[in-house]
This record gives structure tokens, sequence and C-alpha cells, in this order.
């Protein structure tokens, strides 16, 4: 077997120097009910490097890549060009095959690529400080309606509609086990969000307002007026972004009064790898720090006085405090938080407001032509990279219609939704740097033919 | 505009005791590397846009105006910057890891290329159906292994870690009490186990009590027996336990659990020692974890991703998370999310799935999988059994190298399992267990997992893991004899080690009370020294 180095003539004299007559010796404490004789019935015997390799590409080669159609897709996860340099960054083995920098005198590299990563976050964030990850934008979404609850010590969260039907899913989850009470809400297929249903909803049971900006259907509102009000209740106001590159365009949360920003950061540096693994981004005020989940990484000086990295404030993590720690996650999503970085400081502000614009402007097109089709109508008055479409027929089939003529044109509300009627015609259509105007083309078509 | 206006680089050393003798601050290979923020402007980038004409802005009154604060590099200064860093690394690729618990194992780069390859990794989760179908096989594929390996009935896919995993299994069991209208408020949980399993249980909302353990390192089979009752939910189990033990009580625990009406979890972080040997379905376990991350050789990358799924026993399968995929007679693998669920078990599993919910956006770690998937073929049944019993038979082989120089606590009583956990009774002149383990890294290797579990004074937790040749083994039982031998004679010289590493010992004393999580900006006028960043605000 290609990954295990000892011969049997190793085996022997290891099985010496260990005082065993044979292997199954060292296996004692199983009982004998519990142990397999030989290798596990039914299954499969190793296979060569080249037999592995078909048997998964064949696989592959049964799904369509989202780079070899015109492709729109969106609502949480986002098709960017991501860099050539990143994915061969992140391949280095002394970052791939390296543990959580629990040494680290042997770590400064991961523990200084966390540092800057949490500057990076907080600032696009607008925020004080951030972790060193989450395994996503959903999980972090959850975690902060735990924090929320920990600084008010109160437990009703008003959630907006348009935050990811996914990540409302996963919060009523965890609420149903912790007690929580989670308002919510569907959306209405109209260019105005929730606002002011959430600031009437907020009182003094509040824990927290959550809001997505932009939100599921791509609409931009202003969070100023949440944040006050939550703010004038002792209630925080919690962010979720889910397309980072937005806020190349738009003003961060943070400038607006959240008081803790988490989200997607996908977009930038990780690849669509059909939902994981992810990176979550979480960033709060530096007053809340010590009830923030997840590893932060700090710095500090070694003992000859040169500036170095370590992991820090973790008695707030399970493995000091147990069963009162901030929360249980342990393995984080580090090497993504790595891409994230590392794309990052290749775009660096100058880039990603250049790929923002870019986004946009792509987008403001594309709305516009579509738009023009007989029967549909843009939903939003604002948006980002990824608006709303109402046709006149169900999206659903009609995605899978696009699907026939080879185009992958959108999300239906339909999928996401699927028992509100009242969205059964909405089209999500996200729009990146990375559609051409041949791709544009052939969804306008493919989507006339479908409506029509 | 440069970020860092004073350019003031407190990376780049200045001469003074201790230091290179160089005029950079380097040393041949030894490269210091300074921060982002010290080298790189907002107006430099790495990357090409065409210049597009700016056109309509739709952004309602929100468009940014303020500068965000991003420094920028070049293609060029990005990869040295990325790779001067990853020098200061130590990795698997470089030596032996032996970090007990964690599983560093050889990361096959086959893995890798599969996970590259378009149609797994250019996908995107809620595409159409028709245009997925090899995604959904791969993941029906790798959870038919995992149930295979495990003996369970069915398995949770989309857990994001072991910790989450843990949730996952915590959050069925609730289900299923609360299904049958039995509200329980206790989760025992022994002392020695890791501090994800109280964290997930008191997340969870139950009360968590310890278990205590025998002198042989075992769980108390009475002392349990004795707790339980009608108010504990679940106990969780490490098997093989976090002293590299098998728990061989392991089938009349769970007996023992049933019949007192709760549910068995086992955190299956060790699953390494037992893969293709023993099925833990076939010990009465409902629940338990697998860390893809650890025993499938998915690679660590500094702290995650990782991925957790959770096989589950016939009792607890119906309450699994959403989505899930399922295979029906005509061949065809489903994605079962929220819409078809309901649906999906009338027809198919006569209405018995009743799902706690989702746990995560979309459907957890494909990127995993793929590589898992890519390990477990390449093993096969026969090459994870040979996994768990080179991986048993090193940890041995490390342990009876050692133990007339090292406390080895549970040794009398016989082999370990893929573990071998060492004491620091013996040290003299006030050393520790942390001097040891920084005394290693001057030899070359990363440190064992140190005081964990907590059960053991001074614990050292080596997990060498079945991908160490014999003579790697060889070096590293020298160079630990040699340092052990050290720590016995009092040397004081231990405690300024390590001394060849990229930084000497760091003061994370400092670091927790005035913590300095993120860059700020110093002011233009600020000192210049080598040392800690504290001046400025942002
Ligand atoms: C025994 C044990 N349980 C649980 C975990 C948690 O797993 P993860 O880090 O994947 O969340 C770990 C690993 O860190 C472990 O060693």
């Amino acid at each position: 077997m290609r990954y295990l180095p000892l011969s049997d003539a190793d085996r022997s004299a290891m099985l010496e120097v260990v005082g065993a007559g044979s292997i199954d010796e060292l296996f004692r404490d199983v009982p004998e009910s519990a142990r397999q004789s030989g290798p596990i019935a039914g299954l499969p015997h190793h296979a060569s490097e080249l037999a592995v390799e078909r048997h998964l590409a064949k696989r592959a080669r049964k799904n369509i890549p989202a780079g070899e159609v015109p492709f729109f897709l969106g609502c949480g996860a986002y098709k960017h060009h991501i860099p050539a340099s990143v994915d061969h960054l992140i391949q280095r083995g002394e970052y791939l095959t390296a543990y959580t920098p629990y040494q680290p005198e042997i770590a400064q590299g991961t523990l200084q690529v966390l540092f800057e990563f949490q500057s990076q976050v907080a600032r696009l964030y607008g925020c004080e400080v951030a972790n060193a990850s989450m395994y996503d934008g959903s999980t972090a979404c959850w975690e902060a309606i735990g924090m929320a609850r920990r600084i008010t010590r109160r437990t009703k969260a008003v959630v907006s509609s348009g935050l990811h039907p996914h990540y409302v899913s996963v919060c009523k989850t965890m609420a149903r086990f912790t007690g929580d009470t989670l308002e919510t809400a569907v959306p209405e297929l109209g260019a105005e969000t929730d606002g002011e249903r959430l600031i009437a909803a907020i009182d003094r049971e509040t824990s927290a307002v959550v809001v997505q900006y932009p939100d599921i259907l791509g609409r931009i509102a202003d969070l100023q007026p949440i944040a006050d009000a939550a703010h004038a209740a002792g209630a925080l106001l919690i962010a979720v972004v889910t397309e980072p590159v937005a806020l190349g365009a738009i003003r961060a949360p943070g400038e607006m009064g959240a008081d803790i920003v988490v989200g997607e950061g996908q977009s930038i540096g990780v690849g669509l790898q059909f939902g994981g693994p992810y990176v979550g981004l979480f960033a709060c005020r530096e007053k809340h720090v010590r009830q923030m989940p997840g590893r932060i990484a700090g710095e500090t000086v070694d003992a000859e006085g040169k500036r170095g990295f370590v992991l820090t404030l973790s008695t707030r993590e399970q493995h000091i405090r147990r069963e009162k720690a901030t929360s249980n996650i342990c393995t984080n999503s580090g090497l993504c938080a790595l891409a994230f970085s590392i794309h990052m400081t290749l775009l660096g502000e100058k880039g990603l407001r250049q790929l923002a614009a870019l986004n946009h402007a792509r987008a403001v097109e594309v709305a516009e032509r579509l738009a023009a089709i007989p029967g549909v109508r843009l939903v939003n008055d604002s948006f980002f990279n990824e608006f709303t479409l109402e046709l006149p027929v169900e999206a659903r089939p009609a995605v899978h219609a696009m699907v026939e003529r080879g185009v992958l044109g959108g999300v239906s509300l339909g999928r996401l939704y699927p028992v509100v009627d009242a969205l059964a015609n909405g089209l999500v259509v996200a729009v990146t740097e990375t559609v051409t105007d041949e791709h544009i083309d052939a969804l306008e078509g493919a989507l006339k033919e479908v409506v029509a | 505009m440069t970020i860092n206006q004073s350019g003031w680089k407190p990376a780049a050393p200045v001469a003074g005791p201790g230091d290179t003798g160089t005029i950079t601050g380097n040393r041949a290979l030894m490269l210091e590397e300074a921060l982002i923020f010290e080298i790189g402007d907002t107006d430099t980038t790495g990357v090409d846009f065409a210049d597009g004409e700016a056109g309509k802005s739709r952004l309602g009154n929100l468009a940014r105006t303020s500068e965000i604060g991003l420094p920028g590099l070049t293609e060029p200064e990005t990869v040295r910057h990325y790779t001067r860093l990853s020098r200061q690394n130590y990795a698997i690729d470089l030596g032996l890891f032996p970090l007990g618990s964690c599983t560093m194992k050889h990361n096959p780069r086959l893995n890798e290329k599969v996970a590259r390859l378009p149609g797994f990794a250019d996908i995107h989760p809620l595409q159409p159906r028709e245009t997925v179908g090899g995604a959904l096989e791969v993941i029906n594929e790798l959870a038919f292994w995992l149930i295979d390996l495990t003996g369970m009935h069915g398995v949770a896919m989309s857990p994001k870690a072991g910790a989450h995993g843990e949730l996952c299994g915590l959050l069925c069991i609730r289900a299923a009490l609360e299904a049958r209208g039995d509200a329980r408020e206790v989760v025992l949980v022994p002392e020695s186990a890791h501090g994800t399993n109280p964290a997930t249980a008191a997340f969870c909302g139950y009360r968590v009590e310890n278990i205590p353990a025998t002198d042989g390192g075992r769980v108390d089979l009475e002392a349990l027996k004795g707790r339980l009752g009608p108010d504990v939910a679940a106990v969780m189990i490490t098997n093989p336990n976090t002293c590299g033990l098998f728990e061989p009580d392991m089938k009349a625990i769970s007996d023992a659990v049933h019949a007192a009406g709760g549910f068995v979890y086992c955190d299956g972080a060790n699953f390494n020692a037992i893969v293709g040997k023993v099925r833990p379905g076939d010990l009465g376990i409902d629940a338990m974890h697998i860390n893809l991350h650890k025993t499938f050789s998915t690679p660590h990358g500094g702290g995650g991703p990782g991925s957790g799924p959770v096989v589950l026993s016939e009792a607890l399968s119906p309450y699994g998370p959403l989505p899930y995929t399922a295979r029906t007679a005509d061949g065809v693998v489903h994605l079962v999310e929220e819409e078809q669920a309901e649906e999906f078990s009338q027809v198919h599993f006569g209405g018995a799935m009743q799902s706690f919910g989702r746990m995560t956006a979309f459907h957890g770690q494909m990127g995993m999988f793929t590589r898992a998937l890519a390990y477990i073929l390449s093993h096969g049944a026969d090459g994870l059994k040979q996994v768990a019993e080179d991986a048993v038979l090193n940890a041995n082989y490390v342990l009876r190298s050692l133990e007339d120089v090292l406390d080895a606590p549970f040794a009398r009583s016989g082999p370990c399992m893929h573990e071998a956990i060492f004491s620091d009774a013996g040290f003299a002149g006030g050393i520790t267990t942390l001097d040891l383990a920084k005394a290693l890294i001057d030899e070359g290797f990363h440190p064992m997992t140190m005081y964990f579990p907590l059960v053991v004074h001074g614990a050292m937790l080596v997990e060498p893991t079945e991908t160490e040749s014999k003579a790697a083994l060889d070096q590293f039982i020298a160079a630990l004899r040699s340092i052990a031998e050290r720590a016995r004679a009092g040397d004081e010289s231990l405690k300024s080690a390590p001394v060849y590493a990229p930084r000497r010992r760091l003061d994370e004393t400092l670091a927790a009370r005035k913590p300095v999580i993120g860059w700020k900006t110093p002011a233009p006028d600020a000192p210049k020294i080598s040392g800690r960043n504290e001046v400025g605000g942002q």
C-alpha cells in the first residue's frame, strides 16, 4: 500500500520490541465478539492511484461546472475568478499539512496570516476586531445570535425576512434547543425591505436584530435606522453579508452601527465546491471580544523581544472552559481563511473596488436587458451584483428549461421557499466579473424562450 | 495610499543582544517577513481588470465613500510574502507530527488533485439536480463506506467538523427523546473527554456531569451505572479514549445506558486505531462523528477546514439533519432538502424520517468528501485494516521504547491503541512537560499534545500515525529519549528551548492581558523600535 511505509520485516522487528507475538495481541482490549477477523466483508480492496482517479473523474464528468456554461447562480455562493497564485500558495505543504498553531514558535506562518486575515476582515466589515474564522456564514450567523444572548441576557432575536432561508433554518434548528425565540418572516417580491417591520418588533426582550446586507433578493437598505432602534432598546444589530465583494462598493455594516457583522467569505479566494468548505467571517466591537466565539490570533513578543503571534484569549474556548465556553468550535476554516487573505492581498483596496465596480456594472446591464423581456419584471430598486426577477411563469421549471438550453440561469425562489406560492415566480440572478457578453446573450435568449 | 505611513517595521529586528548579526535581520534561509499592512498600500493591486466605463449606479444611496484600509501587493510580492511566511511553519510534509488525538498522517496528493476537478470544485450548491448527479453519487458512495466501516444504520454528512458532528449527534438524541415525550437534562462526560464534548452538550441545553475514570484510565463502569437514571439523556464516550486505550466495557456501557433509557454518543476522533478492524455499531453506539480530517487524511490546513459526518443507529437515523442523500431502487441518488423531506419520507421510509432540521447552509464539506473517498478507495477494506494495525503498532513501539525514561501511567495494564501517553513524573529541577515539548522543536520535531487529557499529570500524548517509517520513529525516539533524560536530570537549559526556531518562547500572558488582535496604524511619529505594535489607533 503506497501510503504505508512499514515493511513486513519492520513489523516483525517492532513487534519484538513491543513484546507481542502478533498484531492481534495489541488489540486484546477489544472483545473477541467485536473484532473483525479479516477486512470488512463486502467492501472492495485497495486500488492504484490511476484507478481511483478514473473512478472519481468519471463522477466529476457527470456534473456541469460553472465555468463551462453561461452561469448566473448566487444566493450565498458566488462564482468569481480566483487568481492562479492563490491555489498554488495554499497547496504549499507548510500551510496545507500543518495543524492548528498550538506551538507558536514553529507556526508563525499560520499565525501571522491569521492576524492579517483578522485585520482584513475587520476593515472590510467596518468593525474593530474579527476572529480567525468560523465554519461558514450560516453557522457564524447562529453563533452571533448566541453571542448577542450572552451580552444582553435576552433571548428574542428579530430576524429580517431578507436573511438567506438556509441561515434562517440553521438558526431555527439551534433555537429549538437553546430556548431562543426567533421572529422570522418570508420576504415579499417588492423593492422594499422589511426595516419597518423589524423596528416595530424590537422590544425590551430583544437580544438582537438580524439583517442580511445585501439581502437574499439582492436589495440593499441602510442599516443605520435599524441600528438606532435596536440600540435604543438595549438590543444589538447583527448584520449578515453573504457576498463580501459587495463591500468594495457599498458602505460597511460596522459604519452603520452594526455591533456584530458575520458572513460568508467564499467569494474571495474559495471555489464553489458544491457548498463547502467555505469560510465564516465574524467581527464585532472590541468591548465584546471576550464573548466572541472561535480562535483569535494576537500579537506578542518572544523571549528576545521580537514580535510574534500566538492564539490568544483562549479562556473563551472549549479546551479551557469546557461546558462554559462561548462555543464548541474547535477546527475552523483555516486554509480557506488563508485563501481569502491571499486573494484579498492580491486585490488590495484598489482591486477590490475595481472588482466590485465591474460586478455592479455587469449586473446593471444584465438587469436592464432581462427586465426588457415582455412579462419579466425587475423587483429591485437597489442591488449590487444580484437581483430578483418576477417571471410571468413559475421559476423552477423555467430554470430547468434553461438548463436544457445550456444555461444555468439563476436560483428560483421556489427552490429556497418551496411552500411560499407568492414567491414561485421569483428568479434570483447573480452577475459577476466572470460573465461575458456571449453569456448574457445566451441567458437573454434562453429566458425569452422559456417565458414565452 | 500607504497604510504604514511611518515606515515602521517592527518585524525587522534591530541590532542588539541575541540578534542575528546581519543587516537585514535574516539568516540565510531564515527569513523575516513584515505584515502586509507594513509593506502594502491601498493603491497597489496584483490583479488586472479591464477598465470599465462607470455605468449607472443602482446602489441606492449606500455607495462606499470612506477608505477601507486594505493593503495590496503585486503578484510577485504576494507570492513572496506567503512563501516566506510558510517557511516559518512546521508541517507533516516536513517531519513527524505526533500530536495526540489529532491524527496527523500524510495527506495524499491524489486527494488534492481529484478535489480540484472542475466537476467537483466548480459546481454551485444550488445547481439543478440534473447538473450535479456525479457529486451526489460521491456523497452517497462515501456515506455507504462510512456506514459499512462502522456497522451503523445511517449517516449525516453535513456537519462541518468534529465538534459540529457532536452537535449533530446530540441534537438527534434530543429529538429522539422529545419524540417519545421524554425530557432529560443531563449528559454524562468522562473527565478525560476533549473540551468539545462538554461544550457541545452545554450548547444543546444539557447539564454536564463528569464520570470518573479508573486507575487504569478507563471509564468506571460501576460509577457510571450508579449515576444512570431517568434524567440522563446521553453518555459521551471517546473510544479509543483520550488516554489511547480501548474501552473494553463499551458494550456493557451501552447496554446499561440503553436500559436506563439513554443514548450513547461516541466521540470518533480516534477511529484511526480501529478502522477496518472494529465496527462501533457492534458496540451498541447510537451516534459517532468521524473526523474526515483525521482518520481519512483530509489535510488540516493549519486549523481547518474539517468535516464531521455522524454515523447513526437505527433509533437515531430518522432524526438526522437535512439535507441528506438517498439512493432509490432506480439507482438515482436524491438530495432530500426541506421541500421534499415530508413526501420522500412518506414514499420511501413509511413516514419515519423526522429530521431535526438543518445545521448548515447547503450540503456539507464536498471538498473534503472527494478527498476522503479517494483515500478510502485507495486503501480499500484491506488497506484500512492495515492502517489501524500500523498506527497501533507504531504507537506501541514508541511506548515500549521510552517507558524506561518516561512515566507511562497505563503501560503496565497492557498495550495502547494508536497513541501513547506519558506523564511528567520523574522530571527534576522544575522541568515541565512544556520544557520537554519545546526542546523537541529544537530537534526538528513537532511536539506531542501537551497537558491533555486532564486526567494525567503533565500529560504528553504521542500519536505517530501509520504513515511514519520505522527509521523516522527511531530518530524521534532517540531525540525524545535524550530530552527525557535531561528532564530527569533537571537540565536547566531545557527551560530556554527552543533556541533554533524562528521565534523563542512567546509571551502568551502579555498577548491575553492586553490583546492586540488586528493591525492598528501607528502614528507617523511612532518610535521605530523592534517589538510589539501597541501604538496608534485606527
Ligand atoms: C477527542 C476529540 N474530540 C473532538 C475533537 C473536535 O474535532 P474538531 O476539531 O474537528 O471539531 C477533537 C479534535 O480536535 C478531538 O481530538
